[in-house]
């Protein structure tokens, strides 16, 4: 198998070209160039160890070492910048004698087990020895050594193994350069030194096991346990990770249709050859016991299942599909997409609904998470996009991080982050909370505005205050740009003496002073970008923030160029691409509205079917119509509203009232457990298609293994369709990215011929943008100028008092994804084995409460229980907990507040008493009951279908 | 659907919009509001509850909003 290639030292970017001369050949490069690369640029390989191209060169390991006419010495090529006219000679004698005295050295302090060890046949050590041609070592191996050091195995998806170290220093400087984490580190001198993780081992250290060390490691010594396991992978497919919205790239390394390893791609344009936890290792999942693999049916769900063949379970479906609009009206019948499925799987659901229910009742799970990004920035510049590319961190001079927490949700990007916060960047984070940005190793905040839950709006007006009375706004673009009535009518209003930082700031619960300062450094200090999360979002004025944010962007002329820009973090992989896919029930594909006659005759000429021009339900609406008797019938694609949706009550009640529940997934999930239809879905491994991340960018999805289902899911939501009366013919789900193209205008540039070439695309992919658009509204917005909105502070209804005296606030971790469906299946339980409530030390001291304790979480909704973890992360009246595991019940105790223009839960802002108790909540021993029996009657049912 | 969920939502909405300085700009755009992103059986019993209940429990720009501009809605 072929690896990808190695230059030695990161390329220059420079525009200034040199030609120099290397074993005769001349090259080209830019400026500032190593001699290593140029080397390699030119088809000549310098033997190395301590050098790779994803880290700045080192020069330690003495084997780089090369001859430059006209200067004294071996300079080594790593280190060696290029220059006009040099005639280097890479090979000599004196140069082969010097490399097999360094490797004699190398050699003989490792163990000779080359035949057994598993990187036999990927190791640069062995590399190195035949390259320098290494016949013997003269020092014998009888003297001191590091043979007998211990390997350490804690980690669950590698290995560190000390008696194979080099002492190379790639995997401390990875952990450095490419993650930031600084976990690792050399130990001691000379001879005593090595690479040491922390106190005991690598998973009780600061690890965050991204993998970059095992990625930069020369030789065996970290080493992933499944290629120990397995041997050498033979081929890769190059693929998209399909945890959170960086969207990496990977090659997933194979051994026929078995997956050894997933290896990030150095030429992702998301991620640039790094990964994080869940992406490079989480992956285990798609093999799990957990998984069903053949259709399932009952009548009830207080009936075992009935394992029906392909066939018998889509016609099931279909029929009751039919039985229930005919008796309930077409109205009755919705369908859920996930973010978790490619842009071909979405498409073909909203399809499905639009064309054949005959409704616009389809929704997203981005309702409960980034419905406002959609609405808010479509409103102010005209496109539900992010503006800009992850690259365009590296331009910004000024980072303004609100309501997100990148190094756990985003940890890649929050590693390119973290790498511009070290150059000199500026840092402010609004959050409740002190997420690992506000103090990290050499990283420290500017501002950390420790904000109360739920006063987004009232931060941003006081900001935007303060640039408008101070005089900050960038009046040029703002004239040139924007709408200037409604700047003017923003201006008055933000200039409002109850908008000021002093105003508010008892409503903030931070300093005016403090706000004035991170206004001004905004407002001043170079190019400033926001990114935000679902700390913005998920709010009952999560729209609104949305919009406030982007007139913050525009009024200081913050937008149109790299380093700027409004960027929404996306929580799943698919998020933007299934909000393009037109997954709303208020709009098709590219965002445009059912009731736009144009469009809609578009698509009912394609289609061949009259479409509505009335907006569909949204999620909440579905569930509250189910409960009220009007909807009885739902497809839910990939989707898990049973967990992570809020009032888990209110959602459980929902199901139960409806008369036909089909699910497709990979697992019985807790919406299954209501289901009357399962129909088994294919993992991410096991399909073609395209997901599009957080930076618009279309990456290319490739099956690497056969479906242990039988199908890719958008087959079986066609074979849905034709069971239905309305045949898809779809051979390959190239031929829906082809029909999304044709049917929408910033689509249109997009195939998977493109996706071949480019490697990924950022949308708009256009005629006149070929290769997409990295940057958005550079000479002017979507929508022509950008239109400013009043965004007048709120607070929500949901009022702590005494009976329910803290704010519980929900997030994510690292290790965990989401509703933890895939992570809770995998080793990443060794770091997040259940979740739990951080608390104040005074909230926890008032109420009797010591570290692990279990504490009630009562709220307006209801009850759960959780073990408290007593942290200063919090504060004073504010409690967390995240909700990747679902006996937690977090969202039992969420409300059914919501957004007020896109009805996004306020998951962020519950008010809740906290109480020390001895016995889990009544829901959860319910809960516990209601699951098993419902994991017994798939097991009963499903057993030799599973995949053993 | 649940009325009180209704005027819940259509209060928020009047609320966002009922900080514009013009307030016939305000209900028009609380109508627009609606009118894209609620369903046809929402907006109806919206405007069965304004005409049959005299918008009880809704704000005064909401139920005005609507009864200005009910062809819209229904």
């Amino acid at each position: 198998m072929e690896h990808q290639k190695d230059y030695g030292t990161p390329a220059s970017h420079s525009d200034q070209q040199v030609t120099l001369n290397i074993d005769g050949t001349d090259v080209t490069v830019p400026a500032g160039t190593s001699i290593m690369h140029a080397a390699m640029v030119a088809g000549v390989s310098v033997p190395k160890l301590c050098a790779t191209d994803s880290l700045d060169p080192f020069g330690s390991c003495r084997l780089c070492l090369v001859e430059i006419e006209g200067r004294r010495g071996y300079p080594a090529s790593c280190t060696t910048p290029v220059d006009n006219g040099l005639k280097v000679r890479t090979q000599s004698p004196k140069l082969a004698d010097i490399r097999r005295g360094v490797m004699e050295l190398y050699i003989s302090d490792h163990p000779l087990d080359c035949l057994t060890c598993a990187a036999n046949g990927d190791c640069e050590l062995q590399d190195m020895a035949g390259a320098v041609g290494l016949r013997e070592v003269r020092y014998g191996y009888e003297g001191e050594n590091h043979l007998r050091a211990e390997k350490d195995t804690s980690n669950p998806y590698f290995t560190f193994d000390p008696s194979k170290c080099i002492v190379c220093s790639r995997c401390v400087r990875a952990c450095e350069e490419t993650q930031g984490t600084f976990a690792l580190t050399i130990q001691g001198r000379g001879f005593e030194s090595k690479v040491a993780s922390g106190v005991n081992n690598f998973l009780e250290s600061e690890c965050v096991s991204c993998g970059a060390c095992v990625q930069a490691c020369p030789t065996a010594t970290l080493m992933e346990k499944s290629v120990i396991q397995h041997g050498q992978p033979e081929h890769s497919v190059t693929t998209t990770c399909a945890y959170c919205g960086v969207g990496c790239s990977f090659n997933a390394e194979m051994k026929g249709e078995e997956l050894i390893r997933m290896v990030p791609n150095k030429d992702g344009g998301a991620n640039h050859g790094h990964s994080c936890v869940k992406g490079r290792f989480a992956w285990g999942y798609a093999t799990h016991k957990d998984r069903i693999t053949k259709p399932m049916i009952r009548k009830s769900i207080s009936d075992p299942w009935t394992e029906v063949s392909w066939d018998e379970a889509i016609s099931y479906a279909a029929s009751e599909i039919q039985r229930i609009q005919g008796k309930y009206g077409k109205e009755s019948v919705g369908a859920i997409t996930s973010s978790r499925c490619t842009n071909e799987e979405v498409y073909v659901v909203q399809k499905l609904v639009r064309a054949v229910f005959g409704s616009n009742n389809v929704d997203t799970c981005a309702r409960v998470c980034h419905s406002p990004t959609g609405y808010g920035l479509k409103q102010t510049l005209g496109e539900s996009a992010g503006t800009q590319t992850f690259d365009s961190v590296m331009k910004s001079d000024v980072i303004m991080v609100i309501g997100a927490n990148p190094t756990d949700g985003h940890p890649v990007f929050g590693s390119q982050m973290k790498r511009r916060l070290r150059e000199g960047a500026k840092l402010i984070v609004a959050d409740p909370r002190a997420i690992d940005l506000v103090s990290s190793p050499h990283v420290k905040a500017d501002h950390h505005l420790k904000l109360r839950p739920g006063t987004n709006v009232a931060l941003i007006s006081a900001m935007a205050h303060v640039v408008v009375t101070e005089g900050l706004v960038d009046e040029a673009f703002v004239k040139a740009r924007c709408e200037w009535d409604s700047f003017v009518m923003w201006r008055d209003f933000v200039a409002k003496p109850e908008n000021s930082p002093e105003a508010l700031e008892s409503e903030l619960g931070i300093k005016a002073a403090e706000v004035r300062a991170a206004a001004r450094l905004f407002a001043t200090g170079g190019n400033a970008a926001i990114y935000y999360g679902l700390g913005v979002t998920e709010h009952s004025q999560g729209s609104t923030t949305v919009m406030g944010i982007a007139n913050l962007a525009m009024a200081t002329g913050n937008i149109g160029r790299e380093g700027v820009g409004v960027n929404p973090l996306r929580g799943q992989n698919n998020v933007q691409g299934s909000c393009d896919m037109g997954s709303m029930p208020h709009e098709f594909t590219g965002y445009r509205h059912v009731s736009d006659d144009a469009t809609r005759a578009l698509f009912e000429s394609a289609w061949g079917r009259p479409l509505s021009a009335d907006p569909g339900l949204r999620i909440p609406n579905m569930l509250d119509q189910a409960i009220e008797g009007s909807f009885k019938a739902l497809y839910c694609n990939g989707e898990d509203i049973a967990q992570s949706d809020p009032d888990t009550q209110h959602v459980t009640h929902a199901l139960e009232s409806m008369e036909c529940v089909i699910v497709q997934d990979l697992f019985l999930n807790e919406t299954a457990m209501y289901a009357h239809v399962f129909l088994p879905g294919a993992s991410f491994l096991e399909k073609t298609g395209t997901f599009t991340n957080a930076e618009r960018r279309i990456s290319p999805v490739r099956r690497v293994m056969t479906p242990k289902n039988g199908y890719e899911d958008w087959e079986i939501t066609a074979k849905l369709s034709t069971a239905l009366g309305y045949p898809m013919h779809y051979k390959h789900a190239s031929d829906i990215l082809d029909e999304i193209a044709a049917l929408t205008p910033t689509f249109s540039g997009v195939s998977f011929k493109k996706l071949d070439e480019l490697g990924s695309v950022q949308w708009p992919c256009t005629e006149e943008f070929p290769n997409g658009t990295p940057t958005m509204h550079i000479d002017e917005f979507v929508r022509g100028k950008g239109k400013f909105f009043i965004t007048q502070y709120v607070p929500t209804t949901e009022k702590v008092n005494a009976k329910y005296p803290l704010i519980l606030t929900t997030g994510r971790i690292l290790s965990q994804y989401n509703v933890g469906a895939q992570t809770r299946r995998t080793e990443n339980v060794a770091w997040h084995p259940e979740d739990m409530v951080e608390i104040h030390p005074h909230d926890a001291e008032d109420r009797g409460i010591s570290e692990g304790d279990w504490v009630g979480i009562a709220s307006r909704a209801g009850e759960t229980v959780l073990r408290a973890k007593i942290t200063e992360r919090v504060q004073p009246g504010v409690i967390y907990t995240t909700f990747h595991h679902p006996e937690s019940g977090a969202n039992v105790i969420t409300t059914d507040n919501s957004d007020w223009a896109t009805n996004c839960p306020e998951f962020k802002v519950t008010a809740v008493q906290v109480t020390r108790v001895s016995q889990l909540s009544d829901w959860q021993r319910s809960y516990r009951q209601f699951s098993e029996e419902q994991i017994a009657f798939a097991q009963n049912t499903a057993k030799e279908a599973r995949i053993e | 659907m649940n009325i009180e969920h209704l005027i819940t939502m259509a209060n928020q909405i009047g609320t966002f919009f009922s900080a514009y300085p013009d307030r016939e700009l305000a209900k028009n755009e609380i109508v627009s509001h609606i009118k894209r992103f609620w369903a046809h059986n929402m907006r109806q019993q919206l405007v069965s509850h304004v005409n049959d209940k005299q918008g009880q429990g809704l704000d005064a720009i909401v139920t005005d909003a609507v009864r200005q501009h009910v062809g819209q809605l229904v």
